[in-house]
């Protein structure tokens, strides 16, 4: 009875929290709703990350490979057949005749990120270690490399814009979808498998447990919801540049696990909410904010506070702010029987 | 031709990249963190010889030396110390929060437009050889290169701190209670790999002499590729893998038709996974190699 509302509780605070933030973002005006947006998005990628790398405990800098083509390509699907006459004009037939609704151009990305993942993950998911870390970086150094250039299968050098954005209560949604999907797969039989995997590979092994099958399972499911996320993150910008998806937003989506807690979903919830609260925040006070008194800090100070912070926090807490644990009730109202293992 | 000419132009490149994938390694060896913000070091080597471009070279190169090395002791006394012992995942994601800050800072003091370092640039010409072409500096870059790969290659064999190193790098926890100092060993660890950041800086901004905040960011990245690649065991797999990248990068782009060559690191990073996926333990490693060789 109390594991259940222990699991219960894990899933209702980040939910909580990403309705909070929703309906307070709903509330102010359109500058502020756009920052409010990007850190609904920032939860949905970050919550896309934690499936694999929380779960099994393998880093990987492949993941916004995963959010470039979805977000290529919900945004493309998504553009009218005169506005891709006009702007991409050498793309293949079948993406420049096809147009569809936003919802429906997510599903396709969720599953092109899917696809590409089963792809990928089949030969890397025998790595683990460094090496696992630099071939997934390897297919991220490709995938931005070819679509940068390629101008069949979407704009090439040029930005993709013109995209139709969509307010707050879609990303919400978005972000919503995400954490329910980490939740129910964490909480599966195939999830706790790869978990045991995380904290002793040998004794899972013996105990019958495929590491390997577990962990591409992990990294598809982790993939579509990648390109899930990239489909909201293009649907937020209206635009997006292959720099936008490449190595800096991979390692701050990794930094916002890490700093919520690499090993909790409440943690990823939280890092991607705080990290970019923060970088939002300090944007604006390099505009000029009040906060009680009038605070204006110099240009260029945001960034090196959020690197400042970032290691702070990790060198002050190595395992993240959570401590990698999930949620849970305080001891009195738990019951009795108290002697439980970790959160799910 | 092409390929006498792909090949000189290969070790001038592979040279560089060994040497920034040792300074990773020395350190990665000791306390098995991979010092992403290494790149950090080489583009501060660059901003000191860019600020002292009028002053005497000599005088330049050696404030580079002392501001690089002062940098790595404050990074691993500040930043890493705190972290030994952290799970690697949050050791690698620390270094990059350390890279991000340092960049952040380079970008506030020194503004985004770049300086220009003009100390050495009289190794840009070149000399014909027929009909190659070799310029001063990749002749330079690898001699250097030598040098200081011999030169690192007796410390650790012949000396009492090498033997430290080594054996820190063997097992740190026998090594320290059979009375080597952890402090004082990840210490100098940090301090020879800060040395050897200056020489890549001192040689890198004759080739490229605009200083940028993120401008030893490629460069660690296709090093540590490099050393993984070649296997981050042992120091020589090492920089034998910064060469094979060195190698593969001029010989590809080579190969390459030139409407083509915009996809050179699609296909520098494609023969990277081929390689990780037929030698994890790295393409120079040997057939038996053990978690004891280290250094």
């Amino acid at each position: 009875m109390t594991r259940r509302l222990d699991a219960l509780v894990a899933l209702a605070a980040p939910v909580a929290l990403v309705l909070v933030i929703a309906a307070v973002g709903s509330q102010l005006n359109p500058v502020r709703q756009l920052e409010f947006g990007d850190a609904l998005v920032s939860v949905a990628i970050v919550v896309a990350l934690y499936v694999f790398v929380g779960n099994s405990g393998v880093l990987s800098f492949g993941h916004i490979s995963f959010v470039a083509v979805g977000a290529y390509l919900s945004g493309i699907l998504t553009l009218g057949a005169e506005q891709k006459n006009l702007i991409l004009p050498t793309m293949f037939g079948v993406l420049r005749h096809t147009t569809t609704s936003t919802a429906v151009s997510l599903v396709i990305a969720a599953a092109a990120g899917a696809v590409f993942a089963l792809v990928a993950g089949i030969p890397l998911m025998r790595l683990s270690g460094l090496p696992a870390g630099i071939a997934t970086f390897a297919v991220l150094g490709i995938t931005t490399n070819i679509i940068s250039y390629w101008d069949k299968i979407g704009p090439g050098v040029t930005a993709l814009a013109l995209v139709p954005t969509n307010g707050i209560w879609t990303l919400m949604t978005g972000a919503l979808i995400a954490i329910v999907v980490a939740f129910l797969y964490q909480r599966s039989p195939s999830g706790r498998k790869l978990r045991a995997t995380r904290e002793d590979p040998q004794a899972a092994q013996a105990s019958g447990i495929q590491v390997h099958r577990q962990r591409l399972y992990a990294f598809v499911i982790s993939g579509a919801l990648a390109g899930f996320a990239g489909g909201l993150l293009v649907h937020e910008l209206g635009s997006i540049t292959t720099n936008q998806v490449s190595v800096e937003l991979t390692f701050t989506t990794l930094a916002m696990l890490v700093v919520g807690g690499v090993s909790s979903l409440s943690g990823a919830v939280l890092g991607a909410l705080l990290i970019s609260g923060l970088n939002s925040f300090l944007a604006d006070a390099e505009q000029g904010v009040n906060i009680g008194f009038q605070l204006t800090l110099p240009t260029g100070t945001r960034l090196v506070t959020i690197g400042a912070v970032m290691a702070l926090v990790l060198i002050l807490r190595p395992s993240g702010i959570t401590g990698g644990r999930e949620v849970r009730l305080p001891r009195r109202w738990r019951g009795a029987s108290g002697e439980l293992g970790p959160g799910a | 031709m092409t390929f006498l000419q792909s090949l000189i132009d290969g070790i001038g490149l592979g040279a560089v990249y060994a040497v920034v994938g040792v300074g990773i390694g020395l350190v990665f060896g000791v306390m098995r963190l991979v010092n992403f913000a290494y790149g950090e070091l080489i583009t501060a080597g660059g901003y000191t010889l860019a600020m002292l471009s009028g002053a005497p070279g000599i005088v330049a190169i050696i404030a580079c030396f002392a501001v690089v090395v002062a940098l790595a002791l404050l990074q691993e006394r500040v930043a890493f110390r705190p972290l030994r012992g952290a799970s690697p995942a949050t050791m690698l994601i620390a270094t990059f929060a350390v890279s991000f800050l340092l960049q952040n800072i380079y970008l506030l003091a020194f503004g985004s437009r770049g300086s220009t370092v003009g100390t050495l640039g009289g190794l840009n010409h070149a000399i014909a050889v027929g009909s190659l072409r070799i310029r001063w500096i990749t002749i330079v870059a690898t001699i250097a290169g030598g040098v200081l790969l011999t030169g690192l290659t007796f410390v650790l064999n012949r000396t009492m701190l090498g033997l430290q190193l080594r054996a820190a790098a063997a097992d740190f926890q026998t090594a320290r209670t059979l009375g080597v100092r952890a402090n004082r060993v990840i210490t100098w660890a940090f301090a020879i790999s800060g040395m050897l950041a200056a020489s890549v800086a001192v040689l890198l901004t004759v080739q490229s002499p605009l200083v940028t905040p993120d401008y030893g960011v490629s460069v660690t990245i296709f090093a540590l590729v490099g050393v993984v690649v070649g296997g981050l065991d042992r120091l020589l797999t090492a920089s034998l893998g910064g060469f094979a990248i060195g190698f593969a990068t001029a010989f590809v782009g080579d190969l390459l038709p030139s409407s083509g060559s915009v996809y050179l690191p699609s296909v520098v990073y494609g023969l990277v996974i081929i390689v990780l996926l037929l030698r994890p333990s790295g393409l120079f490693a040997g057939p038996r190699a053990t978690a004891a060789e280290r250094v």
